[in-house]
Formats: structure tokens, sequence, C-alpha cells
């Protein structure tokens, strides 16, 4: 079996009769002037959707992207230029664009090349998953997802399923030795319901995915069960009352509201930030930012989720970092360039959006550790609070520290008791002073379906975030229900 | 670095694959936009040089119709083969795609005749090194103003062009070139161990139209340093007052609901509200996309359908939905030029500037900052978190943060009591500060 090197570099490489050679000589000119370091990064991509809507196959798309990105660095300057050509000549040009960060004459030499990672990883299988069922097989699909949602109850009207597939190939050859590829595959399947009742309209979505195939949606009913969970959503809020207004203790449940973590937390502890000096989390190393309950990870090692990555773009290998431990803030998430400016190493989050883009600290899939507590026994200790299972995304200013996220499926608990559903809701806080009002962390800890899309500078990428149930003391609640 | 690919070649190119696909088995109608842009992004922070970005992208989506069905393909690689095969992948996907009635190219005769010079491209060759000084010039700026500003998030200066080519098999194919060019300055200030941080902007089609760039970075310090100390609040219900720019996300809400695709999809809390009063008497609104070197300037849409100028909102009335040609099908209407958006919002503007509207408010919050994905365009529920400055007697009292604005757009719209002359040009939508009557603020 050829190894992802091979693969890629058959991709990539060969089609234009580059050579590792080539790949020395770019470099070696762009080391030419007084440069730290300079890497290529070079990317295939093969990307298709399909979109089911008012019962028929209505759109349907398919893509092919290819490019070569190339940096410099010199000190805290980056240089950066790319080609949707992967030919040499438009090489040689994004790499003299690159180097002119730098003025002047420079004497490093790139280090040999490093092809061996001592344990790769082998989270997912670099097999094209657009191939992995036929068209027929795919249309059939999203068919029998619409005819699932529609069959639950009749206040469904409208019902759109989308079906996504890419199928990523890279190459990082850097002058600090690496040589390293990748093949990722990564799917999505979304089910997107309206529900109508009287004249009142809802809407809610559901989905999975992750760096497998388009059979996963098959197993167990998978994709069926996204169009019943869609359904049940909508018609929840159908029936719900206007939130509550103001502090009150908040139970979140398990998997994709730890998206809580993400935002509170997660970009205030990438390096950037903190090398920048512009983190609220900046100098907290060692302090108490959470309660004792809390440990949060940042994993990119799980095998076949949306955030994990065998390498990360910049050629290094995943690993599983503790953020905090115990409510101790232990570390931050870093690429190459701001470890080395912060006198460490690479913890593999270097992440970039496509060749088009400069690599920064991201996110893999960051969640925080299960606890001992039954969830049953965690909403059963609030007299009068909220629940919340799902959330339409969040933001964050990592500066302050403020952040927000929106449910869009939570309940009144009442007397211990789950009870109404409520609107939409933003619930909002300060990062590092949210996690010390964790009190209670069930046993449940799940990760969310696949559907994650993280958003910073321009630049997305898919991650993943995850918890077990856990109870917050009090956060403000942003509804228009006031309790006074 | 040279591209290679000319406005000319591009244009050639997309014509000709709109030629070839069209005479494939099979084709009735065929579309195709072909686009390249080249630009510069410079980042400095501290007086130095963090990044110097090299930005050169080209890209041709090809759209086929078997009589009512479709299939779509993007490409980045302009070679005789991928362009050979691109085509055979979207009349293969138009097999699978099923038929879709309302599917189809504009009707002819909406498409776009006339196509007035808008003044939106105005090259100017900035280096590397002037981008870079612009930059430092912004961030010292920031940095000078006040010794609490010790530290910035950085200070960028950008420049691009573009070139875009529409194209289809009902002999319509026309090309429009535009420049960009923007700067902006983060500022982070810290007192009593808390840090905030605030930004300022410009951004114009001729670089001679941006602002002066120590503007932009005085008022990013200015605004940092007004956020220090800020508070939370009680719950209540109060007065909101947004600001220009906050302003234009409850414009945007009105833009979604009446868009096509909320409106057949059935999806948009003001479904069936043609004609109908959303919105107080003084409140009117039209579109103008032929405003010389705005942002949203247009002669056609994306369905290459002449654009519109047009009342949006006329005495509070919804006068018109924003159509593409598919929307308008589907809803039986015709399509006035809006397939991709709208182009130049044009809010009127009251006789109170943003002083008179602090005194008009009296007591309640402006908002300088929101954050968040609180909008259901379907049911209208609206919840986000904010950043503001608590006001009492027409005067600002101090900043607030942890704080959240709730209502439901419906009263929203209807509870705005004053637009001001505040305007800000700075986007696709031009408006001044919105003072609402009554939202819910949740705090402590």
């Amino acid at each position: 079996m050829s190894t992802n090197l091979e693969i890629a570099s058959q991709a990539l490489l060969e089609p234009s009769g580059i050579t590792q050679t080539d790949l020395e000589k770019v470099l070696d000119s762009i080391l030419g002037r007084s440069v730290d370091t300079a890497d290529l990064y070079f990317q295939g991509t093969r990307a298709e959707n399909w979109v089911l809507e008012d019962g028929i196959i209505k759109d349907a798309g398919y893509s092919l992207e290819h490019g070569v990105g190339v940096r410099a660095v010199s000190g805290e300057k980056t240089g950066y230029a790319y080609s949707d050509d992967i030919v040499l000549p438009a090489l040689q040009q994004a790499a003299a664009a690159a180097r002119t960060i730098s003025q002047m004459d420079g004497n490093n030499k790139i280090k040999a090349w490093d092809q061996k990672i001592i344990k790769p990883h082998n989270l997912y299988l670099p097999d094209d998953p657009l191939l992995s069922l036929s068209d027929d097989q795919k249309i059939a699909l999203l068919h029998s997802i619409n005819a699932e949602a529609r069959r639950q109850d009749p206040r469904v009207s409208q019902v759109i399923v989308s079906l996504a597939g890419t199928h990523n190939v890279i190459l990082v050859a850097a002058s600090d030795g690496t040589y390293a590829a990748d093949i990722r595959p990564l799917v999505r399947l979304s089910v997107s319901v309206v529900v109508e009742q009287n004249g009142k309209r809802e809407r809610a979505s559901y989905g999975g995915g992750g760096r497998l195939d388009y059979k996963m949606f098959l197993q167990q009913d998978t994709g069926l069960k996204y169009a019943q969970q869609a359904v049940r959503q909508a018609l929840v809020n159908l029936e719900a009352v206007p939130a509550p207004a103001g502090v009150m203790p908040v139970v979140l449940g398990p998997g994709w509201p730890g998206v809580l973590l993400h935002e509170a937390v997660g970009h205030g502890l990438e390096g950037d930030c903190n090398r920048k000096r512009s983190s609220v989390f900046t100098d907290r190393i060692g302090q108490r930012v959470a309660s004792e309950h809390c440990t949060i990870v940042d994993d990119g090692t799980i095998p076949g989720r949306r955030g994990s990555l065998n390498i990360d773009d910049e050629g290094v290998p995943t690993q599983c970092t503790t953020l905090i431990e115990k409510g101790i803030l232990k570390g931050y998430m870093q690429d190459k360039l701001n470890a080395r400016l912060m006198g460490t190493v690479s913890t593999g989050n270097g992440r970039r959006e496509s060749f088009a883009s400069i690599p920064m600290p991201r996110m893999t899939n960051t969640y925080m550790l299960a606890g001992n507590h039954d969830p049953q026994e965690i909403i059963a200790s609030v007299k009068k609070g909220i629940y919340a299972v799902s959330f339409a995304g969040g933001q964050v200013d990592t500066t302050s520290g403020n952040f927000v996220f929106t449910a869009s499926e939570a309940y009144l608990i009442e007397d211990g008791k789950i009870t109404t559903p409520i609107k939409d809701a933003s619930l909002v806080g300060s990062g590092p002073e949210i996690l010390h009002k964790v009190s209670m962390v069930g046993n449940d800890l799940a990760l969310d379906l696949g559907i994650g899309t993280c958003g910073k500078d321009g630049q997305t990428v898919p991650v993943g975030v995850g918890q077990p149930t856990l109870k917050l003391d009090e956060i403000t609640v942003g509804g228009t229900a006031r309790n006074d | 670095m040279q591209t290679n690919v000319t406005n000319s070649d591009i244009t050639n190119i997309v014509a000709d694959i709109v030629k070839t696909a069209k005479q494939k088995p099979g084709v009735t109608a065929v579309a195709a936009t072909g686009s390249i842009s080249n630009g510069l992004s410079t980042q400095v922070r501290l007086g130095e040089v963090e990044t110097v970005e090299f930005n050169r992208d080209k890209s041709i989506d090809i759209v086929v119709y078997k009589q009512k069905s479709k299939g779509a393909v993007a490409i980045s690689d302009f070679g005789k083969d991928a362009i050979t095969s691109a085509i055979a992948a979207a009349c293969r996907i138009a097999d699978y795609t099923e038929a879709d009635q309302y599917a189809g190219l504009a009707e002819t005769e909406l498409l776009a005749t006339e196509f007035p010079d808008l003044d939106l491209y105005h090259p100017a060759a900035v280096s590397a090194d002037q981008a870079i000084a612009y930059a430092q010039q912004i961030e010292a700026a920031a940095l000078g103003y006040d010794p609490r500003i010790k530290n910035t998030d950085g200070a960028v200066f950008s420049s691009g062009e573009s070139f875009f080519v529409y194209a289809n098999s009902d002999n319509f194919l026309q090309g429009v070139s535009k420049t960009s060019f923007n700067a902006y300055c983060t500022a982070l200030a810290a007192a009593n161990g808390k840090m905030q941080r605030d930004y300022d902007y410009t951004v114009a089609r001729n670089i001679n139209s941006l602002e002066a760039f120590n503007a932009i970075g005085i008022r990013a310090a200015q605004k940092t340093l007004a956020r220090l100390g800020a508070q939370k609040l009680k719950t209540c219900t109060a007065p909101v007052l947004f600001v220009p720019q906050m302003a234009r996300g409850i414009w945007g809400t009105l833009i979604s609901a009446i868009s096509g695709g909320a409106l057949y999809r059935k999806s948009s809390f003001l479904l069936d509200k043609l004609g109908s009063k959303i919105f107080p008497d003084f409140v009117n609104i039209a579109e103008n996309p032929f405003l010389k070197g705005a942002l949203g300037s247009a002669c056609f849409d994306d369905d290459g359908v002449a654009t519109q100028s047009k009342n949006i909102i006329a005495n509070g009335k919804l006068e018109t939905y924003l159509l593409s040609c598919y929307a308008a099908r589907r809803l039986g209407m015709k399509s006035a030029g809006n397939a991709g958006g709208v182009f130049n919002l044009i809010i009127e503007p009251g006789a109170l500037g943003y002083e008179g509207l602090l005194q008009k408010m009296g007591t309640g919050l402006v908002v300088t900052e929101l954050m968040g994905q609180g909008t259901n365009i379907v049911s209208g529920d609206y919840s986000h978190a904010a950043f503001g400055y608590w006001v009492e007697n027409g005067k600002i009292q101090y900043p607030v943060e942890e704080i959240t604005i709730a209502g439901n757009l419906v009263d929203i719209f209807q509870n705005i009591v004053a637009i001001g002359n505040d305007v800000d040009y700075r986007g696709n939508t031009i408006t001044g500060s919105v003072l609402i009557d009554a939202m819910t603020i949740a705090g402590t």
C-alpha cells in the first residue's frame, strides 16, 4: 500500500513534474534572504454537494481546486504568497513574493528532509469519500431522509436535506526538514425543516459527519435519525414560551453545548493572542481559571472526528493537549511560529483554511472530561433555571473574555424537573469567570455529531466540541420574560 | 506576481464555455461566471511588520440546464482539459438533479442592456512598503493618542482589484472591474486588570476616498479607552440606540426576511406582508444600485437582470420583495434585479444627530457592539450579546458589558422612534443611528 506521502506526491507534484530537488531549491531561494524558516503547502481538493428541497434533487455541485502556498518567516514577520496553478514557475514567483518580507541577505540552510514521523496517526482512511456511494445511492439516501422527515408529522412544511463531501490531499515541505502529507476525507449531512401550525412557523436543523465516508449515514439509520431529531426540535420550538431574562442556574446537556468551552476558553488559549498579549488568559498559566471540576483538552487524535487531523497544516502530528486541569490553566494551543516566539513547541494546532491562507493556532476537538454525577441528579439540583441542549453557535472577544452562545433548544427547569420549552436565547458571560461557576459535571461525556465550523480572521476550519452534562450556578440568560 | 490571466482572457474563456456547453447533448441553457482578483494585505503591530500577504485568485462557476434540471461545477484550473472535464461533470450532474419547473436563466427581456460606468475601478499601484507605511501610520496614531494604549492587535492596510464576468446562452456577456482599499486598527488598553479592545476602519473603491489614517487610529484608541471600567447592568426594559454600524444589523434582518429564498420557503417573519405597514410612518428605505463609487453599486444582478432604483419601505409600508428570477417564479412575481442581494440600501436620515438622539432617548442603552447568532428570521425572535453605554438624561454614564438585548423583530421594527442623520457610508447599507423605544436588557 502506498503511503500518504507517496499518494500526495503523485497527486500534487508529479502532474507538473516538480521534484523534491525543486522544492529544496525553492526553499533555498527563500532562505537566501535573512529568513528564519520557510514552508510550502500543496493542496488538492475535490468537493461535492447534493441538495434536496421540495422533494426533488434541486441542486448539485462539484468543485476542483488546487494550489500551493509559500510562507517565509523572519522573526515575527510573515510573508505569504500563493498560486492556484501548481507549476514550478508559479511556485518560484510565489517564493519571490513571500521572501520580500526580508530585504537582507541570509545564510540559513534547509535541514535534511525528515520523512519519518515516529508513530504516525492513522485516524481516518485515505479513500475518496465522494466515491463511497454511487450517485444513485446518494440521491436515494436524500429521498429517504426527506420521506422520513415528512412522515414524522403533518405539520412539517419544508424539508431541505444536504449532503456534502470533500477529499483533501495536502503536502508540506518546510526548511526545518518537515516533509509530510495527509489525505483527509470529510463528509457532512444536514436536515433542515420548517413546521407550521395555525400560521405559526418554526425551523430546526440537525446533522452530523466526520472524517469518514457517506456510508456512516446509512449505518444504524443515522441519516433517518437526523430527520427525526430535526422535526422533533422544530415541534418543540413551536410550543416555546419567551425565555427568561437575567441571571440564573443553567444546566447544559452533553455534546454540542461544548461550544461553551470553545468560546469561553478555547479561543483565548490559542497561542497567537497570547503571544501578542491580547488575550484575557495571557500570563495566567498555573492560575486557577475554572472550578476544580473542570478538565478541558484539545484533542486532534480522535479517529474519524471532524476536528481530527493526522498532521496539522504545518506537518506536525496532532496531540491531546491539556488546556485546563482540575481548574488550573496548563497550556496554550500553538503553531510553529507562535511556539517559537514564546519559547515553546508546536502542539500540532497549526491550521489553515486552504493553500491561500496563513496558518494560525486553531482548535481541533475541544472538550471537557467527564465527572461523576448522574445527569438526572444535576437537573434535579436546580430549583429554577434552564436546561439547554442545542446551540446555534457562539462568539467571543478574546481580549475582554466576553462571550455569547445562543440556545436553539432549551427548557425551563422548575423544582428539579424539565418543563416548558423556551425560545432562542443568548447566554452571555466572561470566559475566565464562567468556568468557576461549574459546580457539577456529569458522567455522560459526549462529543458533538460532527457539524462544527469555526471562523477566525476570515478563515473557517472544521472543528469538534464536547462535554458531559454540566451545571453553571449562574449565567446571564438573554430572554424577554422579566422576572420582577 | 503575474496571473497571466487577463480580463479579456477570462472573458473569452467564459464565453467559450457557454458556447461549448450549449452544444452538448440535451443541454438547453448555460450560464458561467468567471472571476479573477489580485491583492495585497499588510499587518503591522507595535510598529513592526507582522504579515505581508499577496492574494491572487481565479475561478469559474458553470451552470448547465437540461430543460429544468441543472448541474453546477466550480474550477480554479483554466487549462483546456480541466474545462472540458468540468463541462462534462456539469452535464452529468444535470442528469441526476430532478426537474424544477422554476429553474432556468433570466427572462431575456429582464437582462440588463445598459452598463453605465459606476466609478468602481480606481487602480492604484500600492507597493508592500507603502502598504506597511500606511498601516504603521494608523497604528502610530492609536499608540500616540494616550499612554494607556500600550498594545494593539495590529493595524491592517489592504488593497485589491477584481474582475468578474457573467455570461449566459441568451447572449448575455458582461464584465465588471472593481477596486477596493481598506484599513483598520484594533487598539488595546487595560484598567484595574481588565483589558478591552475596540477598532475602527475605513473602506473605499478609490484610495483617495479613504479617511485620514490618523483619524482611524485615533478613533480606535478613543473607542477602546471609552470601554475601560465596563460594568454589568441590572435586568431592565429600556430604550436602545443602535449606532450606525449596529443599525446595519437591524436593516440586515429586514433584507433577510424580504428576500426570495426566505419567502418561498415560508421561513420569514415578514411572510405575506407586502403592502403592509411594518415600520412607523417616517421610515423610508430605498435601493440605489447606481450610486457612483459606492460599495454596493451594480448594473446587473447575479442573474444578469438589470438592477433598479426602487423604494423598499415607503412611509413605513413594505413596497417590494427582493427577488431573484428563481424566487420570482416561485412566488408568481417578477424579478426586480435582486439575485445576490440588495445593491446599496439607503435609509432616509431623520432630523437628529447622535447627540440629539441621546437627548431624545433620555435614559437607556447605546449599543456599539453585538455578538452571537441570536436572530431567528422564521419567528423574528432576536437575542444578542451587546456591549454599550448606559445613558441617563441624555448623557453617557458608563460602559456596560455582559448583557443581552432581546425582543421580537416585528415589535422592534414598529418601535423605531427615530433615525439619525449621523450617516455611515462605509458599507452596502447606508444608515444613521436607530433608536428603539424599548427592548429587554438582561444583565444581573
